[in-house]
């Protein structure tokens, strides 16, 4: 961690968003993870997203289990407000805050450990709920703050720091998310902020669950030789097969693109995403053919990146339950509370 | 036919033994909602198995022209309708007493007891000659021994019409083939046996302004009536009830008119673990929300409890106790998790208990909890348990003041966030009351803070600092202080200048009563306090302080209850006696004139 933190002055000629914010407008308390920490690259990212969408602050919501990938929910926006929940529990939370206030931006960050070991089970019913939030996995491969054992996202055969060799398979969130349905799914390393910061506005202007999993090397405990999360084996290894571009929507009716290599997704909000074909063989859209695409790949030791499935037309929990356009936390009591005379009439029920 | 019994009228227990899955529950209800329409207090309890068809179940209904609301622990007249229990419910008759069976078939020797007079009804028989239908032959078995009740023991006819015309409005076949199930067992009653017997009914108009309901529909009413929108779940008997009648109540009252839109939302989560994380994060986000849950619930949600104590976030649960440990007996009752509930989770934590003790309290306590929860910003459990839960109770009708105002608490709107000089200071007791002000997410920029379960200063910033640490937990006991000036107030029956006490809690309370009465004929007075709430106030201190001995009554076989008061309270533990009853059955008078009196024989022998 660095133990001096920047002034926040904003220079009169630092670039401004839509709201007239900067993005050091956006940023939060000083990082205390490890110098070169993936994790922090990732806030970088999530900040810049935030500020180039011109989100306002009191829009969003952080969401967070425990471990690293956890606290960096302290890290950005620090203007908005955030909860730091217990291990593996982020989703019941930002579940229950989401169904009683709908309006807000839920930026869920969790850790490998977090989502794939003790909090598996939330995660996969949020998805199957298609709750509407933004959920990026920072995914290391190990447990930091415990120092160093293997998490369930660890690669059979990868070596810990001190050569022990992981012998259990593990659990893809990608392959997990498809296959349970998640309508957003993408990949994205922490090293390549080009290519994570329009999946992270993507996935904050989708409406319904949005998983990103993010490789995001942990350089105290994962990041030698023999280890699969590394820097330097994620650069080798990982190839990306869709490119997305997230075009707001004043521009977005003056785009063309070119048919067959670019699929323009209609946002909710009149926004576009564009899915860009790196490889020319994966199908974004098609959900049971990206899935072979995926485990296919993985099964050869590649790493495959960008934004991988994306079903924009499905209804989020609220839009299944049919609960009101209002947020539940602003409904007038009145309106609420049947009264007296409602409570004498349906007690005749029960004389 | 003997009569060895004097003239019972309004005063009698009606014990029914039947086989679950066989439709006996509605026979049992209509032939209760019966008696409670021609004006006698009534009392039924329902007995059943953790299971949907074949085994024992019993269903006791107790008249009282009194209006106790307790087991009597006697039994007057057993209507025996399954084989394999027969010998059971035979010697659980008092002597005098009655038996009522299906002579369809031989009957069994278990049945023959000295005292008991047995009337065979061939119910099988006259159902299989006049319906068709199988199922219908076996609902209408139970239909049928109703119809001799009608005849032995003097209800209105007409109010048993009556009832099934309400209950089958949409379905005027039914009421007519039920009508005619009655009539073979009234009948069969009134040309073989002397009818009514010496215990019977008679009018009486004790029951005006009262309804018949059950706690956790009760308690679903007063969540509707706080105004909560959010109900998260994960079911669970015996509390699953109370979120399908809070569903039903929303339906009816929360949908918009014009687009059918829902203003409620009902999450059945996959576990209690996320169901009381739901809770968490929707009344951080600002709305009133609460999970229903029970004893194993309780436990899996226990680290999410004290991160809402710690974190300072309202939360209301709902405990409606069953028999621990683990799974236990799931349809029984007790009131097991007073410890549980009052200390749940690591570290030093301490929570608000509501204890009703019947259906009415459940309404008005789970109003009061949202309240507390949202004042107090702290976890607010409402235990009730199977008996309160699930049974129906003779209560005064619900009353509800339109002016009432929920209780927010101390949330800060936007107009109050912009005049703040500097950062929210989240936990910084301002007043001095030991509660802080907190802000809401989507209200203004100028409010957030970050909610966190780990050591927090009282800016709300993280810390390791033992002083900032240590200053937060501190005043979060002046907070608990502030509770016990909040909480309801326990209440006092007796002119509390006697120097024997009964202390006592949740479903004892009619046993208590019942049992105070009877100890009185004996000449022996007591005060008794049923403490409605943990926090105790002074009025549990003073309570201990001016009785010589206090009987502590409770449904547990641990004395929670004694536990909480040496723990919270400065008493001599020779003062407390317990007196329990933990079996799973609720807890009858007998147990508590019982262990009274037993007691009092050794202090007067030693």
């Amino acid at each position: 961690m660095s133990f001096i933190a920047k002034p926040k002055i904003n220079h009169p000629d630092m670039p401004k968003n839509a709201l007239g914010l900067t993005a050091r407008q956006y940023e939060g308390a000083m990082s205390t993870l490890c110098a070169g920490c993936g994790h922090d690259s990732i806030t970088a990212a999530i900040t810049q997203a935030i500020w180039e969408l011109a989100i306002p602050p009191e829009r969003i919501a952080k969401m967070s289990g425990i471990g690293c990938s956890s606290k960096t929910t302290a890290y950005f926006v620090g203007n908005a407000h955030g909860i730091n929940s217990v291990h593996g529990r982020m989703p019941a939370v930002a579940t229950g805050a989401n169904v009683a206030n709908r309006e807000l931006y839920y930026i869920g960050v969790s850790g490998d450990g977090d989502t794939l070991s003790i909090g598996l089970g939330q995660f996969a019913h949020t998805i199957r709920r298609n709750l509407d939030m933004l959920y990026v996995i920072e995914n290391n491969g190990v447990y930091g703050l415990t120092k160093g054992q293997f998490s369930a996202s660890a690669d059979l055969g990868s070596k810990a720091k001190r050569g022990e060799v992981n012998s259990f398979a593990p659990i893809d969130p990608v392959l997990f998310g498809m296959s349970l349905g998640a309508s957003f799914v993408a990949r994205g390393f922490s090293g390549d902020k080009g290519q994570l910061v329009p999946l992270l506005k993507a996935g904050l202007m989708h409406e319904g669950f949005a998983l990103i999993d993010v490789i995001s090397p942990c350089v105290t405990f994962n990041d030698h030789e023999g280890s699969t999360k590394s820097y330097a084996h994620t650069r080798k290894y990982s190839t990306q097969v869709i490119s997305a571009d997230y075009v707001p929507r004043a521009e977005s009716i003056t785009v063309t693109y070119e048919p067959g290599t670019a699929i323009p997704v209609q946002m909710h909000d009149g926004s576009t995403v564009v899915l860009h074909k790196v490889a020319a063989d994966y199908d974004p859209t098609d959900r049971s053919k990206a899935l072979g695409y995926l485990q296919e790949h993985r099964a050869k030791g590649e790493i495959v990146t960008g934004l991988l499935y994306m079903e924009e037309n499905r209804p989020d929990f609220h839009g299944t339950v049919n609960s009101a356009a209002t947020p539940l936390v602003n409904l007038p009591m009145e309106k609420l509370i049947p009264g007296d005379a409602a409570l004498r009439e349906l007690q005749k029920d029960y004389a | 036919m003997q009569e060895t019994q004097p003239s019972r009228i309004n005063d009698f227990v009606v014990k029914l033994a039947n086989v679950n899955g066989t439709g006996s529950a509605s026979a049992n209800g209509l032939l209760m909602k019966a008696i409670f329409r021609m004006g006698v207090p009534v009392m039924g309890k329902n007995f059943f198995p953790s299971n949907i068809q074949g085994l024992p179940t019993w269903y006791e209904i107790r008249v009282s022209k009194d209006g106790y609301v307790s087991r009597s622990g006697f039994v007057d007249l057993m209507v025996a309708m399954n084989a394999e229990t027969y010998a059971k419910d035979v010697a659980e008759v008092r002597n005098g007493g009655y038996l009522i069976y299906d002579s369809t078939w031989p009957r069994d020797k278990a049945l023959t007891r000295e005292g008991v007079t047995v009337f065979g009804i061939p119910l099988a028989k006259l159902c299989n000659e006049h319906f068709p239908v199988a199922r219908t032959r076996i609902l209408m078995k139970n239909v049928a021994y109703v119809g001799a009740l009608v005849a032995l023991i003097d209800i209105d006819l007409g109010i048993i019409e009556q009832l099934l015309r309400e209950e089958f409005a949409s379905k005027p076949k039914l009421v007519d083939s039920n009508l005619q199930a009655i009539k073979l067992g009234y009948d069969y009653a009134k040309q073989h046996f002397p009818c009514p017997l010496p215990l019977k009914l008679e009018r009486m108009d004790r029951t005006a302004g009262h309804i018949m309901i059950d706690g956790n529909t009760a308690a679903a009413l007063g969540c509707l009536y706080a105004g909560a929108t959010v109900g998260a779940w994960y079911p669970i008997t015996p509390s699953t009830s109370l979120m399908d009648a809070f569903k039903m109540f929303c339906e009816q009252y929360r949908k918009d008119p014009d687009t059918g839109q829902r203003n409620f939302c009902i999450v059945q989560a996959e576990d209690e673990l996320a169901a009381i994380g739901m809770v968490i994060g929707a009344n951080w986000a600002g709305a009133r929300a609460f999970t229903p849950t029970s004893g194993p619930g309780i436990s899996l949600m226990s680290e999410f409890i004290d991160f809402a104590y710690y974190a300072e976030i309202p939360t209301v649960i709902f405990d409606v106790q069953r028999t621990g440990p683990s799974t236990g007996m799931p349809t029984r009752t007790q009131q097991c998790d007073l410890l549980l509930c009052a200390y749940a989770s690591h570290g030093d934590t301490r929570h608000i208990c509501l204890y009703p003790s019947n259906p009415e309290e459940c309404f008005y306590l789970s109003v009061e909890a949202f309240d507390l929860a949202e004042r107090l910003q702290t976890p607010v459990f409402v235990m009730t348990d199977i008996d309160i839960g699930m049974n129906d109770w003779m209560c005064r009708e619900l009353k509800w003041n339109d002016s009432y105002r929920p209780d927010r608490g101390k949330v800060l709107n936007r107009e109050q966030i912009m005049a703040l000089k500097g950062p929210l200071q989240r936990y910084v007791d301002v007043d001095g009351d030991g509660i802080t002000y907190r802000t809401l997410p989507g209200v203004h920029a100028k409010g957030a803070y970050f909610t966190r379960g780990s050591g927090h200063a009282k800016s709300g910033k993280y810390t390791e600092d033992e002083v900032e640490y240590q200053e937060v937990v501190d005043r979060l006991l002046v907070k608990w202080d502030t509770a016990k000036k909040l909480v309801p107030k326990p209440v006092l029956t007796g002119s509390g200048r006697n120097k024997l006490g009964i202390l006592s809690l949740g479903s004892c309370d009619g046993a208590v009563r019942e049992a105070t009465d009877q100890l009185a004929r004996r000449g022996l007075q007591f005060d008794y306090l049923r403490v409605k709430a943990f926090p105790f106030g002074t009025e549990v201190q003073s309570f201990l302080d001016a009785h010589e001995r206090v009987f502590v009554v409770e449904q547990n076989r641990d004395a929670q209850l004694v536990g909480l008061l040496k723990l919270e309270t400065v008493v001599d533990p020779e003062k407390l006696v317990s007196i329990r009853q933990y079996s799973g059955l609720p807890i009858d008078c007998r147990v508590i004139v019982d262990g009274v009196s037993e007691s009092l024989r050794k202090v007067v022998a030693a």
